[in-house]
């Protein structure tokens, strides 16, 4: 997984609640077999018209929000299909770091094994990052092990996030590879299963 | 020091699997994991490059469903006409293969959809821990088996240790009581559920059903509810495991056999929820006052009765839910006022993980056979179909007679798969065609670009494929 530590990016306003991984990433996408190459399928029908031209007007394809790196969204952002090609689709596309007032759980979840951070700030912070976004300036800093996000006119707003998660991200570190030093409890635990439940055994 | 107090049937099943713990993060046994072709891919591609092996492969169970055609499925993989389709098929069958699997492919009678076959094939057990890399997987908890959708990177995690790393949810109950009207079930309690607490009301919660409603729910019933807890934004949804749970498990190919079925069943009802437990948040529905539902935007929670008018966006709370209602009105094609049931249909789609088991067959079979000895066939604009969950069920239908009547009446009858659910195989809405449809996203574009969507139960959509329109299904039985 890739680390994260400090960004500071473009961020781009999206002020729309309920924003389902369906949005995110349409199912025409789902069939390929890799992680990377997703960003093309980003917001696909947000981007671009039924003849394939990009919408001129929708916030990703303006000229100052180019290369974009913070996301900042209206509430449940993430809800509807487990897939994780969503985080994958925006980290592909550069998007670093979604900024809300909440999240849906798989969504969430998913998002931290790939190194893309959800902030959950305020509904008041939100919008005032979503005002100011929308205005010349639109450079912001995440600051992970600080836990805050600099507003592009300097106002801080601190988020709060799990710290095991926060270390993880930090660091990038491999789940799996963590899990599998704990090799011997997992044995000890499936022991005990089979005695206890021996019909799963012959399953 | 903390009292006492009961444990909840979510934190007795939590207790029986955790293998380690450390500052709240649970490393879980995971009892069950089921896959498909979609989300699995690249879980493999990762082991693979980093040299591990999958666990428990007899504790996996894979399916083909998401991708597949609804015709032609014993020609196989092969024949499948979509390139990418076919590659991220022929991807599972080479995995599955390489890792010691076992797998139900295309025409396979016991294939289908993937939250139909686990139970289908007793594979769903109470008291379990099931993931599965789609976020549905909330329809096993009707077995008071803790599950839940989880990501690809989660996905490789289970393959690889048989466990997911997790903090535990918050319990939320919620009470239905009552005796509901005749024509109202299941995915009626469902809707109200989501109507009554939001898209995003379950998040951070695991979510049990309880009270009299629930205990007369079939076993379909309860996959059909648990089914929807998702669209409620919880985590999962349970219902506790009785003699319903146990009927319903007995005899099925995977389900315990001899002298440890007695056992298992001792096992299983131990999973209940103690009656001094508390729960962190409390919702009471009253049956007997839900109407037929059906959605009118593009959000689950946008639930109206079938009686209702469409609404007006201005009647909404804050500006953010008003917009979000101009926008799915536009999206819909409606106006506020209009009465739910001038919306005529272009299709009809009974099927997905939410209404394609037996009993969902044989309640829209019913309406339609009603309708069909007063004279009355599917409307002539109207494109209708049924798609079985799985090859078995369809099976069941065929010995019952549900085909026959279904295609007399001028149904489409379909190979199993999740088909239009999501419109990933060709089974897909042309822009701007409305569908009475049984699944559980009314999300813009989910059926197709441009497709609008209107959920409800099949005994309802069958209804409108008759009446041409959204109808009241009290009107046809
Ligand atoms: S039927 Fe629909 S919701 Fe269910 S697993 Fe298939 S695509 Fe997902």
């Amino acid at each position: 997984m890739e680390a994260f530590t400090r960004l500071d990016a473009k961020a781009a306003p999206l002020p729309l609640a309920n924003i389902d991984t369906d949005q995110i990433i349409p199912k025409q996408f789902l069939k390929t077999v890799e992680r990377e190459g997703l960003g093309r399928g980003l917001f696909f029908e947000y981007r671009f018209d039924e003849a394939g031209n990009e919408r001129a007007d929708f916030v990703l394809n303006r000229p100052e929000y180019k290369g974009a790196g913070v996301l900042i969204t209206g509430d449940n952002f993430g809800c509807g299909s487990s897939r994780e090609h969503a985080p994958w689709a925006l980290m592909d596309f550069g998007i670093r770091c979604v900024i809300s007032t909440s999240f849906a759980d798989i969504f969430y979840n998913n998002c931290f094994q790939n190194g893309l951070l959800p902030v959950v700030l305020k509904a008041d912070e939100v919008q005032a990052l979503m005002e100011e976004a929308k205005g010349g300036n639109h450079m912001v800093t995440v600051d992970l092990a600080e836990q805050t996000v600099v507003s592009p006119s300097g106002q801080t707003f601190r988020f709060e996030i799990d710290a095991q998660r926060k270390e993880k991200m930090l660091k990038g570190l491999d789940a799996i590879g963590e899990t599998l030093q704990q090799g011997q409890a997992i044995d000890v635990y499936e022991m005990k299963r089979a005695l206890a439940q021996p019909w799963l055994e012959d399953a | 020091m903390r009292c006492m107090s009961g444990k909840t049937l979510y934190d007795k099943i939590w207790d029986a699997h955790v293998v380690s713990q450390q500052d709240g993060e649970a490393i879980l046994y995971i009892d069950l994991h089921l896959i498909h072709e979609v989300t699995t891919p690249q879980a493999f591609a990762g082991l693979r490059a980093n040299g591990r092996k999958v666990r428990r492969p007899d504790r996996t169970l894979a399916v083909a469903d998401h991708n597949v055609p609804t015709e032609g499925q014993e020609l196989g993989v092969r024949a499948v006409a979509d390139e990418e389709a076919r590659l991220q098929l022929e991807t599972l069958e080479r995995n599955v293969a390489d890792n010691g699997i076992q797998f139900f492919g295309m025409g396979d009678v016991r294939n289908g959809i993937v939250h139909v076959v686990g139970p289908e094939q007793g594979r769903t057990q109470p008291g379990m821990t099931i993931v599965c890399g789609d976020s549905h997987t909330s329809t096993h908890g009707a077995f008071g088996a803790l599950a839940q959708g989880i990501g690809t990177s989660e996905v490789e995690h289970v393959l690889a240790t048989q466990t997911l790393r997790q903090k535990k949810s918050k319990n939320m109950r919620v009470l239905i009581e009552g005796q509901p009207a005749p024509g109202v079930g299941a995915k009626d309690f469902a809707l109200a559920v989501i109507g009554a607490i939001g898209t995003a009301g379950g998040t951070g919660y695991v979510i049990e059903y309880a009270g009299d409603a629930i205990r007369a729910l079939s076993m379909e019933g309860r996959m059909t509810l648990c089914n929807l807890t998702i669209e409620a934004g919880a985590r999962a949804g349970l219902v506790a495991p009785d003699q319903t749970t146990f009927d319903y498990i007995r005899g099925r190919p995977a389900a315990p056999k001899g002298g440890a079925w007695d056992m298992a069943v001792e096992y299983w009802k131990s999973f209940y929820t103690d009656e001094d437990a508390v729960f962190d948040r409390e919702v009471r529905i009253d049956a007997s006052k839900i109407a037929p539902l059906v959605t009118w935007g593009t959000s689950p929670e946008d639930v109206i009765a079938i009686t209702d008018v469409v609404p007006d966006p201005a009647s909404f709370s804050t500006p953010d839910k008003r917009a979000a209602a101009e926008r799915a009105l536009e999206y819909m094609g409606l106006q506020a006022g209009q009465p739910i049931t001038e919306a005529k249909v272009d299709v009809v789609f009974i099927g997905s993980c939410t209404n394609s088991r037996i009993e969902d067959l044989r309640a829209a079979a019913q309406v339609v056979q009603t309708a069909f000895v007063n004279g009355k066939l599917v409307a002539p604009h109207v494109r209708a179909m049924v798609v079985p969950g799985s090859g078995l069920v369809s099976a069941q239908a065929e010995e019952e007679g549900l085909d026959a009547i279904f295609k007399a009446a001028g149904f489409e009858w379909r190979e199993p798969g999740c088909s239009m659910c999501l419109g990933m195989n060709p089974d897909r809405l042309k822009p701007f065609e409305r569908c009475a449809s049984t699944s559980n996203r009314n999300f813009e574009g989910r059926q197709g670009r441009n497709g609008r969507t209107h959920l409800m139960s099949p005994a309802m959509a069958a209804a409108a494929a008759i009446a041409g329109h959204i109808a009241d299904v009290r009107d046809f039985v």
